[in-house]
């Protein structure tokens, strides 16, 4: 239980590498850490889009912080079911998201027919909700690109997904 | 990937072959039309759309990913998913005829995408379901992402559609001109029919309606009118293509036929 408890601590430093605000823990990308019969440590984790290209930045800074914290021989791997939500944020996580600038997620997308009905979101800056979508895709496969008619200041929005 | 398909060492060659083969479809129509929308990339009529389209095309390269490692488990020959992207000659892809169609103009890319998209959405929220508990993941991770994309290009059907004359005389052309590769979508063959018979696939003849149903609604808000189905389908799915799909082949396999095993 302790060399779990570690593993979570070390993997609670190891930053997203394209929201280096959070952890890989905030984003609850660390699905689980668990010693198996035999007292070998075995941690999986979980992409967030099929497509992101830090899924393999991702793999190699977890190995790379095992390896560092004296856990090399513990086995890494990725799971893909339940498939990622960002309901995983953690509470901290959302904060440290919206103290960066980012809008963290409020509304999963149900329906299809939400067309013109995008997500209300508040401003991370002012916390006005005249905010309006500018593009659905943004920097990241995880972001939209918003705007905010209070301040006038462009943002990122983190999607539901 | 710790999960396999329930009895996978029980099955026959042939039946294994099969999985593989339904499972390239998939990843094919994924890979082909993920590299269609990287052609806009530096092209799109705004910065936003540029950034939209990339990102479709990324989850859609990333959802190949993950099928084509699977199908080379399958397959059993050793061939991961590099090998079986950029090694595979046109007739050994397995993707539907629409998704090599060329880009043409923006309305022409969005109405072969949101065909595409909803035919994945019916596809995946079966597969979601599949006694093939590894595809069900994969089905499930990728539905969330085909949300996304039926919304961004529904929504820009009907802003073009019901938009300037000109864009929906665009967006109706694109529509008339593609609509007869969508036969495909629907008609089984002998693969189709067997992967569902075995509780991996759907049906497909059950979805079409449901496909049919929410392409219409689109259609009409979108103000543009349905041509008549045509009898013919293609066959791109039994690796049978348009000519469009080698000159394609040749940009996305280049590298690794020129240098084959290059590594960065």
């Amino acid at each position: 239980m302790a060399a779990e408890r570690q593993v979570w601590e070390l993997l609670a430093a190891v930053a997203d590498p394209e929201i280096p605000v959070l952890s890989i823990v905030d984003l609850g990308i660390v699905r689980e850490v668990r010693e198996e019969a035999g007292g070998r440590l075995r941690v999986s984790i979980t992409p967030t889009y099929s497509g992101c290209p830090a899924t393999d930045v991702i793999r190699t800074l977890v190995r790379r912080a095992l390896d560092a914290g004296g856990f090399a021989d513990a086995a890494l791997e990725e799971v893909l079911s339940p498939p990622w939500s960002s309901a995983w944020l953690s509470a901290a996580g959302r904060e440290k998201l919206r103290a960066f600038g980012i809008a963290p997620p409020e509304e999963p997308v149900t329906g299809l027919r939400q067309l013109t009905a995008a997500p209300p979101v508040s401003c991370p800056r002012c916390a006005s909700r005249e905010t309006i979508r500018v593009s659905e895709f943004g920097s990241t496969p995880c972001k939209a690109h918003y705007r905010c008619d209070a301040c006038g200041e462009p943002f990122d929005y983190f999607k539901c997904l | 990937m710790s999960a396999t398909a329930p009895a996978a060492g029980e099955r026959t060659g042939p039946e294994r072959a099969a999985h593989c083969r339904y499972v390239l479809r998939l990843a094919d129509t994924s890979l082909v039309l993920g590299q269609r929308l990287a052609e806009w990339i530096g092209h799109a009529p705004a910065l936003e759309e540029d950034l939209g389209l990339a990102n479709l095309s990324l989850d859609l390269i990333g959802q190949a990913r993950l099928l084509l490692t699977y199908a080379g488990e399958l397959e059993g020959a050793g061939r991961d998913e590099d090998a079986l992207a950029f090694l595979r000659d046109a007739p050994e892809f397995m993707n539907l005829t629409l998704a090599e169609q060329p880009n043409g103009d923006f309305a022409h890319t969005i109405v072969r995408q949101w065909l595409i998209d909803t035919w994945q959405l019916e596809i995946y929220a079966t597969l979601e379901h599949s006694s093939d508990v590894r595809l069900g993941a994969i089905a499930a991770k990728a539905i969330r992402e085909t949300r996304y994309h039926q919304r961004f290009s529904s929504g820009w059907l009907v802003r073009l559609g019901d938009g300037t004359p000109e864009s929906h005389e665009r967006t109706q052309r694109a529509l008339d001109e593609l609509w007869r590769f969508t036969p495909e979508l629907f008609t089984p063959d002998e693969i189709d029919e067997h992967m569902s018979a075995v509780g991996i696939a759907p049906a497909l003849p059950q979805l079409a309606p449901r496909w049919s149903a929410r392409v219409g609604e689109d259609l009409r808000a979108a103000t543009l009118t349905p041509p008549a189905t045509p009898p013919y389908p293609w066959h791109g799915k039994r690796g049978v293509h348009s000519e469009h799909l080698g000159h394609l082949l040749a940009e996305m396999q280049h590298l690794q036929r020129t240098y084959p095993g290059a590594r960065w």
